[in-house]
C-alpha cells in the first residue's frame, strides 16, 4: 500500500493554546483516513495545515514525499467545515466559477450526477438546504478531479436521511480510488466510511488504527442494558453493574452466561437491549469523557 | 495573472451587484433624490452669504491692499485672488458676486445677477471713485455646482463599503478561505474586485448623470470624456482606499468605523456641499489629503471652467499618487484569513 500524505512532528501553537500538539501519522492512497475527536481537539487545525491553509509552528507534510507548495492546490479538493458561497450566484455559475480556477476539471455533467446537483442546479445559493448546500460544496471538492480529498465535518447539522444520502456520495467517490481525510465527531459515520482512524483529543493523538483493530484491541465485551426497576439493587451491587439513567447496564465477555444468571434470578428480560463496543464507547475509555460532549 | 480566473471572479462580482435588487436601487435611487432635494432647496437667487472678491497681487496681503472699510462688513466672505482673469470668471459663472481691485482702482458687477447688483449698492460709498466694469455669464446654479460633490460622494461610499464590506464579509464567513484553496491568486481576486467596482461605479455615475441631466439641463464646459477619465481615476483611488482599509480586518463592526472615518472627513471636508474657498489654511491642506477633494475640485473644473485634463493636471497627479500608495499597502497587507 503506497502512502499518499506523511504527517511528521506536527505542531501549532496559538499564544498560549497549543491545538495541535507534535502529532505524526500517514494517510495510505485510496483510503478514507477518519480524524476523530470532540469540538476543540485540533482536527480542523490538523487538516487545515495538511491543506497547506495555514502554516505549522514546527513539522511537515509531505505529500508523495514532497513538502506542500502553492502547485498542491491544484492537486486536492476540499471541502470546509464554514463556508459561505457567494450571494445571488446558482449553483450552475457556482460550478462555472471554480471550475475556471483549475486547469484540469471533472466534465460538468458527470459532476453534477455524481453529487446529485440536477434538480437545483439554477437555484440561488441562498435558497439551498442544509443537504443541497454540503453536495454542492462537495462538487466544488471534486470539481478539478483530485487525488485527495479533504471533507472537514461534512454531515454537521444535517438531519439522518441528508446525512445517509451524504455517505453514499462518499462511498461512490471512494469507490473511484480517491484518497479521503475525514474528519467528524460522529462515530457511526467513522465506522460507515473510515478504513483507518485517528483519534485526537486536546491537540494530541490518543490512539490509531484501523476501527476493528481498535475496538478489538480495547473491548472484548458486550453491554447488556435493563430497565433499572427490573434488576434487584443487590444483584447490581454484588456484581457491580452501573446505573445509566433508567437503565442498569451490565458489561460482560460472556452474553449467555449472563442471560442464564438473570433468568435464575428470575429478573424480567423486558426491555433487554444488547450492544457491542463501538467508536463511542472507545473514546469514553480512553479519555474518561464523552466524545459529542465539549472537550 | 490567468485571464479566465481574473473574468470568472470579475463577473462572478458582477451579478452578485446586479442581482442584489436593493443595494442596486439605493445606488441609483440616493444620489438622484439629494440632487431633486437640493433643486428645490436652493431653487431660489442661490446661497444666501454675499461673496467678493478681492484681487491681491503677492507679495502684498489682503490686509495691506484693502482697509477695514471691506473686509469688516458682516455676512459677507471676502476671498483672494492673485489673478483678475479667475476672479472675473468666478463671477461671470455666479459663483461670487463682485470683483475688487483696489491697486487698479477697479471692480467688476455682473450684470445679470440680483446679488451682484445688492453687493454692488452695500459697497457704493466705498467703491466711490472706483472704475465700474461690466461682466456677464451663464449662470451656475447650485444643482451644477453641486453635482460632482454629489455624484463623487455617491462613488465614494459605493467604492469604500462596496469593496471594505464585500471584502470583510467575505473573509468572515470564510469565502475568501474557500478561494484561497483555490489556485486563484491574491492579485487575482484584488483586481478582478478592483475591476467589478470600478465597472460598477462608473455605469451607476453614467446612469445617473445622464437620468437627472434630463430632468436639470446640467451646465457643462468641459469636455464629458475627460470628466470620465477623471471620474475613473478618482474611484479607483477610493476603490484602493477600500482595499486598504479591508486588507486585514474580520470584523464587521470594526470595519464599519474604519470606512466611516475614512467617508466622513471626505464627505463634509472635501468640498462637496460648499466651497472651501476662503477656508482656514489649515483645513485646505488636511482638505488635499482626501482623494475626493480632488475629484470633486477637478470635476468642477471641468464642468463649470472648461479644463482640460493638463488643466488640472495637480488633482489627476494626486490621485494616481494616492491609488499607487493605498493599492501597494492594501496588497501589501492583505490576509485571506486572519489567523486566530
Amino acid at each position: 500500500m503506497s502512502i499518499a500524505i506523511c504527517v511528521e512532528n506536527l505542531v501549532k501553537q496559538y499564544k498560549d493554546v497549543t491545538a495541535v500538539d507534535n502529532i505524526s501519522f500517514t494517510v495510505n492512497k485510496g483510503h478514507c483516513f477518519g480524524l476523530l475527536g470532540p469540538n476543540g481537539a485540533g482536527k480542523t487545525t490538523t487538516i487545515e495545515i495538511m491543506e497547506g491553509i495555514i502554516a505549522p509552528s514546527s513539522g511537515q507534510v509531505l505529500y508523495q514525499g514532497r513538502e506542500v507548495d502553492a502547485s498542491i492546490s491544484q492537486q486536492i479538493g476540499i471541502q470546509f467545515q464554514h463556508t459561505a458561497l457567494q450571494d445571488f450566484l446558482t449553483v450552475k455559475e457556482t460550478l462555472n466559477l471554480f471550475s475556471s480556477f483549475y486547469q484540469h476539471t471533472l466534465e460538468q455533467e458527470s459532476l453534477i450526477e455524481l453529487c446529485d446537483l440536477g434538480d437545483f442546479l439554477n437555484r440561488d445559493n441562498r435558497l439551498l438546504s442544509g443537504g443541497q448546500r454540503q453536495r454542492l460544496l462537495l462538487a466544488l471538492a471534486l470539481i478539478n478531479d483530485p487525488e485527495i480529498i479533504f471533507l472537514d465535518e461534512p454531515t454537521t447539522g444535517l438531519d439522518p436521511h441528508a446525512r445517509r444520502n451524504f455517505w453514499q456520495l462518499i462511498k461512490n467517490i471512494k469507490a473511484r480510488n480517491k484518497t479521503i481525510i475525514l474528519t467528524t465527531h460522529y462515530m457511526d459515520e467513522a465506522e460507515q466510511l473510515c478504513d483507518d482512524i485517528v483519534i485526537m483529543d486536546q491537540g494530541k493523538i490518543i490512539e490509531s488504527g484501523t476501527p476493528t483493530q481498535l475496538l478489538s484491541k480495547h473491548f472484548n465485551e458486550v453491554f447488556i442494558y435493563l430497565p433499572k426497576e427490573q434488576v434487584p439493587a443487590e444483584l447490581s451491587a454484588e456484581h457491580s453493574w452501573q446505573k445509566h439513567g433508567e437503565r442498569i447496564e451490565i458489561t460482560t465477555a460472556n452474553v449467555e452466561q449472563t442471560l442464564a444468571l438473570l433468568m435464575k434470578k428470575n429478573v424480567s428480560l423486558d426491555g433487554l437491549h444488547v450492544k457491542s463496543a463501538n467508536l463511542d464507547d472507545l473514546f469514553l475509555h480512553l479519555t474518561g469523557h464523552a466524545l459529542r460532549g465539549e472537550a | 495573472m490567468k485571464l479566465k480566473r481574473f473574468l470568472a471572479v470579475f463577473k462572478a462580482r458582477n451579478i452578485e451587484f446586479f442581482r442584489d435588487k436593493s443595494s442596486l436601487s439605493w445606488n441609483l435611487v440616493f444620489p438622484i433624490l439629494l440632487l431633486v432635494g437640493f433643486s428645490f432647496i436652493f431653487s431660489g437667487d442661490g446661497r444666501s452669504a454675499y461673496k467678493v472678491g478681492l484681487v491681491v497681487k503677492a507679495p502684498l496681503t489682503a490686509a495691506e491692499v484693502y482697509n477695514n472699510n471691506f473686509t469688516d462688513t458682516r455676512f459677507i466672505t471676502f476671498i483672494d485672488y492673485e489673478h483678475v482673469v479667475v476672479a472675473k470668471e468666478r463671477l461671470s459663472r455666479h459663483t461670487i458676486d463682485l470683483v475688487i481691485d483696489s491697486q487698479q482702482q477697479q471692480y467688476w458687477v455682473n450684470e445679470q445677477s440680483a446679488k451682484s447688483y445688492l453687493v454692488e449698492r452695500i459697497f457704493s460709498e466705498q467703491l466711490n471713485g472706483y472704475s465700474r466694469l461690466e461682466t456677464s455669464g451663464k449662470k451656475i446654479r447650485y444643482i451644477d455646482w453641486v453635482l460632482p460633490g454629489i455624484l463623487g460622494m455617491n462613488m465614494m461610499f459605493s467604492c469604500l463599503f462596496g469593496v471594505g464590506y464585500v471584502i470583510v464579509r467575505y473573509r468572515k464567513n470564510a469565502v475568501l478561505k474557500r478561494l484561497k484553496a483555490t489556485p486563484l491568486s491574491a492579485f487575482e481576486f484584488v483586481s478582478a474586485q478592483l475591476l467589478s467596482r470600478l465597472f460598477i461605479v462608473m455605469s451607476m455615475s453614467i446612469v445617473v448623470y445622464s437620468g437627472c441631466n434630463l430632468l436639470f439641463d446640467f451646465f457643462m464646459l468641459g469636455r464629458y470624456i475627460n470628466l470620465f477619465i477623471l471620474g475613473m481615476l478618482g474611484a479607483f483611488c477610493l476603490i484602493s482606499l477600500g482595499l486598504l482599509v479591508a486588507s486585514r480586518s474580520k470584523s464587521e463592526e470594526l470595519i464599519g468605523g474604519l470606512l466611516n472615518l475614512s467617508s466622513w472627513p471626505m464627505m463634509m471636508l472635501s468640498g462637496v456641499w460648499f466651497s472651501l474657498e476662503g477656508a482656514p489654511p489649515a483645513l485646505k491642506i488636511f482638505a488635499d489629503f482626501l482623494p475626493l477633494t480632488h475629484l470633486v475640485a477637478g470635476a468642477r473644473k471641468i464642468i463649470i471652467e472648461g479644463a482640460s485634463l493638463g488643466d488640472i493636471s495637480y488633482h489627476v497627479n494626486i490621485l494616481l499618487i494616492m491609488s499607487m500608495v493605498f493599492l501597494s499597502l492594501g496588497a501589501y497587507f492583505f490576509s485571506w484569513n486572519t489567523e486566530r
